[in-house]
């Protein structure tokens, strides 16, 4: 009599009898796998102990109180009547013509002090935080967009070629200092960014769809919300240890 | 269930957010578990819950209406859990055991004194965090959706995107890791 196999014995605790038809037969009269499942047994009720925290009755209404906005903001923009486009642009040009309408510069790139390492790192984290907020932002115009409609990204591509501009160094020192997720964050970015620069400065809807396609597929906004509060997180234990050893 | 959620999906697709407040509020709680499981960490799974219905939303339109929403989210779900999973390898944190997850806006499940669980020490789940925390991502995905949300292999791969064999492969490399990691503790126990 064959004995059953390990990974037919993991089959058969699962239910899922397509490995071994007839296993709890076998289970029946062979005391050997009768032990050797037991053990099985043992080992996967205590997996069952693996806590996992229980979400509070209203777990669901709290999370769409946090998303209801970010979708109101999509279909409402989708919906934005024509006066109210007309209202925005009078808005936009009073601002241009009060001479309140500026677009920043690049920022200067922080050098990473090479004496102090811990300096470095915190001045490269700040840094990187900012960039991330900045790109965060040129990226939700796209994603926010309506995707029925063209879209002007002029001001964005101006943005996104200065934050290509600005990468290279954040980069270069995130792999340095081993953090491999910034830096492959980085270049993800990098490649969404230079996409923006070099398209046209107007997207199609086909065009938008297939940006936005890119972002949900790679998951760069979130990727960019993960990491970013992992780094403000950081600046913040960073700011406290520092603060305590002031006092001490 | 999946009956009701095919009528809410129809609605939600045609715009109706009241619709798919329904679906996120059937859908959350499930889907943190799943999330918790798979990140480790309680701020993580929040994240990825919030992530997976906003992704979901935008992408309604492709769901087909034959298949479970359920499935459907968790696919979406995983793979939000996944980009946080890699961020966090790449960045050499490990996610915090299990055991120290607790945020105070959840319960960890109760532990009843039944002489199979007083021996199962504290010592058994930390190993069981940790050796969680070898398996590879797939190897934690397929592991957590077969032993935990009692997915079929064939949902499994469904969900990650494979053939219901590699599901298989995933899930028994699981098993193994696990069996090696707390054989020593857990045998004794007869």
């Amino acid at each position: 009599m064959n004995h059953l196999n390990e990974e037919q014995l993991v089959l058969h605790y699962y239910g899922e009898e397509s490995g071994a038809p007839d296993a709890a037969g076998h289970l029946e009269a062979c005391g050997a796998c009768r032990q050797a499942y037991a053990s099985l047994e043992r080992l996967l009720r205590a997996a069952d102990d693996l806590p996992a925290p229980e979400p509070a009755e209203d777990f669901g209404a709290r999370i769409w109180q946090r998303i209801a906005p970010r979708l109101a903001a999509r279909r409402t923009f989708a919906a934005a009547p024509v006066w109210r486009w007309a209202a925005a642009a009078g808005v936009l040009l009073a601002a241009l013509l009060a001479g309140q309408f500026y677009y920043p510069r690049p920022r200067p790139v922080p050098t990473v002090g090479a004496a102090d390492p811990q300096a470095g790192e915190r001045v490269l984290r700040l840094a990187v935080s900012d960039y991330l907020d900045r790109s965060q932002m040129v990226l939700a115009e796209v994603a926010n967009a309506d995707p029925q409609r063209s879209l002007d990204i002029f001001f964005e591509q101006k943005r996104a070629a200065d934050l290509v501009v600005e990468s290279r160094l954040y980069r270069q020192t995130a792999l340095r200092t081993g953090d491999a997720a910034v830096a492959g964050l980085l270049d993800d970015l990098d490649r969404v960014m230079l996409e923006i620069t070099h398209g046209p400065a107007r997207l199609t809807p086909a065009e938008l769809a297939r940006l936005r396609d890119r972002l949900d597929r790679e998951g760069i906004l979130f990727k960019i919300r993960v990491l970013g509060a992992d780094m403000r997180a950081e600046q913040a234990a960073a700011a406290r240890a520092s603060s305590a050893e002031r006092k001490s | 269930m999946e009956q009701n959620d095919r009528a809410f999906v129809t609605k939600a697709r045609s715009g109706d957010k009241d619709a798919f407040r329904t679906l996120v509020e059937r859908h959350a709680r499930v889907l943190f578990r799943l999330a918790f499981r798979m990140t480790g960490n309680a701020e993580d799974a929040e994240d990825v819950v919030q992530e997976s219905f906003l992704r979901a939303w935008c992408q309604l339109d492709r769901f087909d209406e034959r298949a479970s929403f359920g499935t459907w989210m968790y696919r979406i779900a995983t793979n939000c859990a996944l980009d946080v999973v890699r961020l966090r390898k790449r960045r050499n944190q490990t996610p915090p055991a299990a055991d120290d997850a607790g945020d105070g806006m959840a319960e960890l499940p109760s532990m009843e004194p039944s002489p199979e669980r007083m021996a199962l020490s504290g010592e058994v789940r930390r190993r069981l965090a940790a050796a969680m925390n070898q398996l590879s991502e797939t190897e934690r995905a397929a592991f957590v959706l077969r032993h935990f949300e009692g997915l079929r292999l064939e949902e499994i791969g469904q969900v990650l995107e494979c053939q219901p064999g590699a599901a298989k492969h995933s899930v028994f490399r699981a098993v193994q890791k696990l069996r090696r990691a707390l054989e020593p503790i857990v045998s004794p126990l007869r």
